[in-house]
């Protein structure tokens, strides 16, 4: 035992050291089991459940966020091909309005012309009737004449 | 004259008195094992307060444990490394608690108005068995550690970067228990003899901002001692390449 007087002690000393220690080192190690089974495994266990709860979360957010870009990513290109989509019908509509007008106006054309010649024709041949029936009625009127005039002779 | 009434005022400390219990052959220091027992005591019903009704929301002393545990995962995680420190953690996790509580406790509550028939109450740790016995425990515990985990090839560490190492690292095994010791011993009982000496002086206002200091003290030295037990395990499962 190592132990020697301080300051007038009669007994012991600083450094009297003697079975406290080992039964002190029993309670620490007692002491140890008590505190794993009271503190540190009950209050691991909810701090590593909250833990892993939190990181599940985080890792579930991230897959749900980079999906969701992919999907704005597919709904902008599917975006894209409707407006080139659209575009396309429309001035495909509109070329064929444009052909459909073209070819309406075309055919009203030939067809006015048509009736427009028809017309001159039948002028041409009511006049040349008219004329004819005019001509007919001289010959027979200066006939006429032409007989009164012999015959009072 | 006044030097003579200064040393049986210090002899009015008690300096290296005990309060002597003999069972059998055998004698103990009592009140080391007294205010142990109240200082446990009430770590332990502090800790089944806080235990008792676990949620995943924490609220009041759950918190506060919470943050302790997770301040000790980090001490421990940091000095031992990813690997083992779960099989250790409760070790230095209770070196650390008993160590500050023990030192704050000796620090805070006023024992001395407790008369004892010889010595006085005070903290566990400023008596050089306690101390002792805490690093013998970690002394067997990085051996214990270093065995486990590496077997025979642990005292490959002795001869680690040269065999020159190997009596210096042999010196080692007896300088870490010895330093720890008496550093948790010296620091404790030259607080606990600065604040007597100053009280017993001055009893008025000097005392408190040497009992502040001796609170940073005590908090300091807890985790000086759980971080170095810590290293030192660390360093025993350390691989070497």
């Amino acid at each position: 035992m190592l132990a020697f007087n301080f300051f007038g002690a009669t007994e012991g000393g600083l450094f009297d050291i003697n079975a406290t220690l080992p039964l002190m080192a029993i309670q620490v190690v007692a002491l140890t089991y008590i505190l794993n089974s009271l503190f540190f495994k009950p209050v691991g266990k909810v701090v590593e459940k909250r833990e892993k709860f939190v990181s599940d979360n985080i890792i579930e957010a991230k897959n749900k966020l980079s999906e969701v870009k992919k999907l704005e990513a597919d709904l902008l290109t599917q975006l894209q091909s409707a407006r080139t989509e659209a575009q396309r019908i429309v001035s495909e509509a509109e070329n064929e309005s444009d052909k459909l007008y073209k070819e309406a106006l075309e055919l009203a054309n030939n067809e006015a012309n048509a009736s427009k010649e028809k017309a001159r024709l039948e002028i041409e041949s009511q006049t040349s009737a008219a004329r004819d029936q005019l001509s007919k009625q001289a010959d027979d009127l200066s006939e006429l004449i032409v007989n009164r005039l012999i015959l009072e002779k | 004259m006044f030097f003579n009434s200064l040393l049986t005022n210090f002899a009015a400390l008690e300096v290296g008195q005990h309060l002597y219990w003999q069972i059998g052959n055998i004698r103990l220091h009592g009140q080391v094992f007294l205010t142990s027992w109240i200082l446990l005591g009430a770590l332990l019903v502090f800790i089944s307060l806080g235990t008792k009704k676990m949620e995943n929301d924490p609220k009041g002393l759950q918190n506060l444990l919470e943050f302790l545990w997770d301040y000790i995962r980090d001490l421990a995680r940091t000095q031992i490394g990813e690997k083992v420190y779960r099989d250790w953690m409760p070790f230095i996790g209770t070196l650390f608690l008993f160590v500050f509580v023990s030192n704050w406790g000796g620090a805070l509550i006023p024992w001395r108005l407790i008369k004892l028939p010889s010595g006085e109450l005070g903290a566990p740790t400023a008596d050089i068995n306690t101390t002792i016995a805490l690093a013998l425990l970690v002394s067997l515990s990085y051996f214990y550690a270093g065995l486990s985990n590496k077997g025979w090839r642990y005292f490959e560490y002795y001869v680690h970067p040269t065999p020159i190492m190997l009596p210096f690292k042999i010196l080692e095994d007896f300088t870490k228990p010895l330093s720890l010791s008496f550093r948790l011993f010296g620091n404790i009982l030259a607080d606990e003899l600065v604040v007597g000496v100053l009280v017993f002086l001055v009893p008025l206002i000097l005392p408190i901002p040497v009992m502040f200091l001796g609170l940073f003290t005590s908090a300091i030295q807890a985790l000086i001692f759980a971080t170095l037990a810590a290293y030192y395990i660390g360093e025993a499962v350390e691989e070497h390449h």
